[in-house]
């Protein structure tokens, strides 16, 4: 307990870190996410852009990166990392790995959410005249928000998981510190701080997320 | 006036597998809608009304033949022009269709919107609607706060927003209670009479085009079997299917399992006539009957009004001596054509 104490100012330190990783990966995977979405949502039969061959390419990349446990994808993407310039280790990589893991499993989430608006809120808004393209920017996004929220609440958690697995690479975070000072100093109160750290993360985000989707679900 | 004609339209959809054949909704259609008219097309589920429908406003292009609004073919036209051409015609749904992520307001405003109409325009434009519509204190409220009868009103407020010249109703009112539908069929009249809006209605209620439209179009499998004047196809039905529908708001003709029951009630002759229009008075065909001794009872049937002219059956049962009854059906025949019911049914 006493370590614990010591080790309070690394631990708001990990705290920070994963915080920084997890930001900025949703805010890079949650748009590329949005946009692979919105892509898959409009290239399906019977939507607004219908085409097939894109649409089939598209699902296959997705199905093909979506099932690759985090920890494999990390290492294999390490190259991929250095040849656009980013380190191979540390919280810039962490980014970089999670953003292209989570795109794909948010592209997923955004299509299955902008596929509950009802075909006949887009036919009405066709017959008013609106484009393709407003419908399907403008529209769709705005009519499945409260779901779209409660999906990237649901993918932040994923996230916090994301970084903590890549505390291994030396990327910090909780995941580091619970590995370095709690598992390999055979600490288990250590861990277990960092445990509840990211229970509170969790706990908060998901607070966030429901009364947002709350708010725009008006119940 | 003709504002849209459709000329030899046929819309056939791809296969649904590789194996199986295309299926043809739309089968050489051609109708037309006067200008200020309300016209009505009634048939089953897969008649191909909707589809005809949706190639009015072009969100379906037809495989063949023409559609013209106002002369000018729309089968012909661009995406962009199709939009604007949209824009000249609402379209209000069974479902509404309404946005719920938009303000009753917002709903309205949309397709001001999406015309690029001035801010100062459009709001004064929603508070117009609204008015007409009766619901202007909902204007803040979302749709889910609404009933089903003020959602088709917000529909309708929407769809005539850009003060559009046709209004393409899809079972607007099949979601409805009865009473419900009484308003919003009240309310699509005022939209014909006090806007001037062309109108067509797509439905499988016999009651709305008898409420509404002037012109009746009856679909099956695709293709059109019957059209004309509401009263004319309602009192002179030719085909099966034309028939069950007028039977679902007019007593028709006993027959069956209907027509054994009143022969178990009513001892004598069981006899129908038609009344239609001018052509027969029933106090004619009751004096004739009289005049015989004969005694008669009403025991099935109804007089209907329709669009302010007259259509019903009336089924009597004749009691009293046996040739004195076939005298007295032979005087009324000589009125109007009575027709007897074999014994047996």
């Amino acid at each position: 307990m006493d370590r614990l104490i010591d080790l309070l100012p690394e631990l708001w330190d990990a705290t920070l870190e994963t915080l920084y990783v997890v930001t900025l990966a949703l805010i890079f995977g949650g748009l590329l996410g949005l946009l692979l979405g919105l892509a898959l949502y409009a290239t399906r039969a019977g939507s607004l852009f219908p085409h097939r061959a894109l649409f089939g390419t598209l699902n296959v990349i997705v199905n093909f990166f979506r099932p690759i446990p985090f920890v494999i994808l990390m290492a294999a993407v390490q190259p991929l990392a250095r040849s656009v310039g980013v380190p191979g280790i540390g919280p810039e990589f962490a980014v970089f790995a999670i953003t292209l893991a989570s795109m794909f499993a948010i592209s997923r989430i955004v299509e299955q959410n902008l596929l509950t608006v009802r075909p006949g809120v887009i036919e009405a808004a066709r017959a008013a005249g609106a484009s393709r393209s407003r419908i399907l920017f403008g529209l769709i996004p705005r009519e499945a928000l409260g779901p779209l929220i409660l999906g990237y609440t649901f993918i932040v958690v994923a996230l916090v998981d994301m970084t903590a697995i890549a505390g291994a690479v030396a990327a910090g975070g909780l995941g580091e510190f619970a590995i370095v000072y709690g598992f390999k100093q055979f600490n288990p109160a250590v861990t277990w701080a960092a445990v509840l750290v990211i229970i509170v993360i969790v706990q908060a985000v998901q607070f966030l997320g429901n009364a947002l989707a709350r708010r725009v679900l008006r119940r | 006036m003709t504002l849209i004609r459709l000329t030899a339209v046929t819309k056939s959809f791809p296969p649904a597998s590789a194996t199986s054949a295309p299926v043809t909704a739309v089968d050489d259609v051609s109708l037309e809608v006067a200008a200020g008219s309300i016209c009505g097309i009634i048939g089953y589920s897969g008649a191909g009304k909707s589809t005809v429908l949706r190639l009015i406003n072009a969100l379906e292009t037809p495989t063949s033949g023409s559609v013209e609004i106002d002369g000018r073919d729309i089968t012909r036209l661009r995406e962009r022009e199709l939009r604007a051409l949209r824009s000249d015609i609402g379209m209000i749904f069974q479902q509404f269709n309404l946005f719920d992520s938009r303000t009753v307001a917002g709903n309205v405003a949309y397709p001001l919107e999406i015309a690029r109409r001035p801010r100062a325009e459009i709001t004064a434009r929603v508070a117009e609607m609204l008015a007409f519509v009766g619901l202007s204190d909902k204007a803040k409220n979302y749709p889910e706060q609404l009933s089903g009868g003020q959602k088709q009103r917000v529909g309708i407020a929407r769809a005539l927003a850009t003060n559009p010249r046709i209004l393409l109703a899809d079972e607007a009112t099949s979601a409805l209670d009865p009473d419900t539908t009484g308003e919003v069929l009240a309310l699509l009249k005022r939209v014909n009479s006090e806007l001037g809006v062309t109108i067509l209605v797509i439905t499988h209620e016999m009651d709305v085009i008898r409420t509404l439209a002037d012109r009746v179009v009856v679909m099956e499998d695709g293709r059109i079997i019957e059209q004309g004047e509401v009263f004319d196809v309602l009192s002179g039905a030719r085909h099966a299917a034309t028939r069950r529908f007028v039977a679902s708001i007019i007593e028709d003709v006993p027959a069956g399992p209907q027509l054994t029951t009143l022969r178990d009630r009513h001892p004598g002759r069981i006899v129908t006539f038609t009344v239609r229009d001018g052509d027969v008075t029933q106090a004619d065909v009751f004096a004739s009957l009289s005049a015989h001794g004969v005694r008669f009872e009403l025991i099935h049937g109804g007089i209907n009004d329709i669009r302010g002219r007259v259509f019903g059956h009336l089924t009597l049962a004749l009691t009293g001596e046996p040739d004195a009854v076939q005298r007295a059906i032979d005087a009324a025949t000589q009125i109007a054509p009575l027709i007897e019911e074999d014994s047996r049914g």
